[in-house]
């Protein structure tokens, strides 16, 4: 399966990077990139529990495919936020379900952020998401 | 300059860190250990595992001994008048939630129960479910702006209606002492018994629990260099007698028929169950291990290193410190910048910090901070450690701004 020009993209960009310096400017920099989320939207029921920062995650589908719209008040995790969405956009429930995305980040060079230990946020928003995509 | 430290070479998985290029300051959370623990473990396997208090034969004997042996270490480490005024229990937390159960009985509707606003978790959430069980009211002590408890507020707050405080020795968040010789004496005089959490304060200088004249006192093993899976809970032999059974099972027990049972008095009577056998043998031979340093050695260096670690936070701009650290650790916010970007960018640099609420979410909230990063220090620690952490502090901080 070829992945969406966004994500192989991002794929490039982050195989090419050395070192945890540019890596975390590349972070920053795709996590400025990040659709904004309305205020309206940054609810309790959005809110990603079980990370030490905010994080919001938005979902919604069109015409079968999945929208997902996030942000957090951490810099580094949108940027994290960011290449979770690239790949996920768009997928059908089905694509969406059969998908690695701790290979993805493996891919990326950041499969260390993925750690359960809970100072870090994005673990759970992969919880959340997958609860969120299997309870229509 | 450079500042050793003389006992690093003790502690293998130092060097196993550094080899990964990580640097641990991360010791008031759990510490790394000493040698002398490794070969204890390593020898009680190779040589024999058997049970404790129950068997005839000599590996029970001897495993017995050494179990009860080391009863007598921590005894002697806390200056106990009495072994059988040691109880072995899971950690510190298992020990606070033994109190909160097995002093129960003694409370009534409307009686107090008195913590502090600093309180880690495990120090607050038992008596604060007690007193939802018993409906109590739970007094919460203020802090002043050091970080310590607010004595004067504490001696009003303490009164006739109070049953129990309980009191953490050396705080998790703000790396400060506290005033506890006034706060127990007076505790004593209005008639209410004191848990003191020493999870933090044991492992920073020794201390004699009949001096502090606490009636219990509890600490968890493993950040005092010891195995993790066991604590130790110290009572004033009149204290562990108003305490009731609350776990039940093996060894606990004197006689038991099908309906009805009688149990054993303290120690033995709350370590119901085969205890972490290996562990507490363990604790033992890390007591004699630390009992061998030079006591002022030991805290002249964690003075000198926390100064240095103090100092290096205050010279850098927009760092601001929780308040008024004196021991073993500091932790710290930065004006305009997540903690969780400070901490993600400190991990990529190999430094091993806690971010987040360190369990203890109300003194946060207090402080009005969703989280912080916590620097704490071990015996092992050198300044070249400090120093790595500061140069990746600055290079985080460079790249955020």
């Amino acid at each position: 399966m070829s992945l969406p020009a966004d994500a192989q993209q991002a794929l490039d960009t982050f195989t090419h990077a050395k070192g945890w310096e540019q890596r975390a400017r590349l972070l920053m920099q795709i996590g400025d990139r990040l659709e904004p989320l309305d205020e309206s939207d940054k609810t309790d029921a959005n809110r990603v529990h079980g990370c030490e920062s905010l994080v919001w995650l938005v979902t919604g589908q069109v015409d079968g495919q999945w929208r997902f719209r996030a942000t957090s008040d951490a810099r580094l995790l949108r940027g994290l936020l960011a290449l979770l969405l690239v790949r996920v956009q768009g997928l059908d429930s089905e694509a969406l379900a059969a998908l690695d995305l701790r290979a993805w980040f493996t891919q990326l060079g950041l499969e260390r952020h993925l750690s359960p230990s809970r100072s870090n946020g994005l673990h759970a928003v992969l919880l959340r998401m997958t609860e969120l995509v299997s309870s229509p | 300059m450079f500042q050793p430290s003389p006992w690093r070479a003790d502690f293998p998985a130092i060097t196993a860190l550094q080899r990964q290029h990580q640097t641990y300051l991360d010791s008031a959370a759990t510490t790394q250990k000493p040698q002398a623990l490794l070969d204890a473990l390593s020898h009680y396997y190779s040589h024999g595992a058997a049970n404790v208090h129950r068997a005839q034969h000599l590996p029970g004997a001897l495993a017995t001994q050494a179990f009860e042996t080391s009863r007598d270490k921590v005894a002697a480490w806390l200056n106990a008048a009495d072994s059988r005024q040691i109880i072995f229990t899971h950690g510190a937390t298992s020990a606070l939630n033994l109190l909160a159960y097995g002093l129960e009985h003694g409370f009534e509707a409307g009686d107090e129960i008195a913590v502090s606003a600093l309180e880690h978790h495990a120090n607050l959430l038992p008596w604060q479910q007690l007193a939802r069980r018993r409906n109590l009211r739970l007094v919460v002590l203020p802090l002043d702006e050091h970080g310590r408890i607010d004595l004067d507020q504490a001696l009003q707050l303490i009164g006739s209606r109070t049953r129990l405080v309980a009191l953490s020795q050396l705080s998790n968040v703000l790396g400060t002492w506290q005033p506890l010789p006034a706060l127990l004496a007076h505790a004593r005089a209005q008639g209410a018994l004191s848990v003191v959490d020493g999870a933090q304060g044991v492992v920073h200088g020794r201390h004699d629990v009949q001096q502090l004249g606490c009636d219990f006192y509890v600490f968890s093993s493993h950040k005092l260099y010891g195995p993790d899976g066991v604590g130790a809970l110290y009572g004033r032999t009149e204290a562990l007698a108003r305490l009731r059974h609350w776990q039940f099972g093996g060894e606990m027990v004197q006689l038991a028929d099908y309906h009805e049972a009688s149990f054993r008095p303290a120690p033995l009577g709350f370590e119901a169950g085969t205890p972490p056998i290996a562990s507490v043998i363990g604790l033992g031979a890390t007591l004699d291990y630390l009992a061998s340093l030079d006591p002022a050695a030991v805290a002249a260096h964690e003075a000198s290193l926390h100064q240095h670690l103090v100092r290096g936070l205050a010279d850098r701009e927009g760092v601001r410190m929780l308040g008024t650290p004196q021991s073993a650790l500091a932790s710290f916010v930065i004006d305009g910048v997540h903690n969780a970007d400070i901490a993600h960018l400190l991990t990529e640099q190999g430094i091993a910090v806690r971010a987040g609420h360190h369990c203890a979410m109300p003194l946060l909230k207090g402080l009005g901070l969703e989280g912080a990063i916590r620097v704490s220090l071990g015996l092992y620690n050198d300044s070249d450690d400090l120093q790595r952490f500061f140069d990746a502090l600055d290079q985080g901080l460079e790249l955020l701004r």
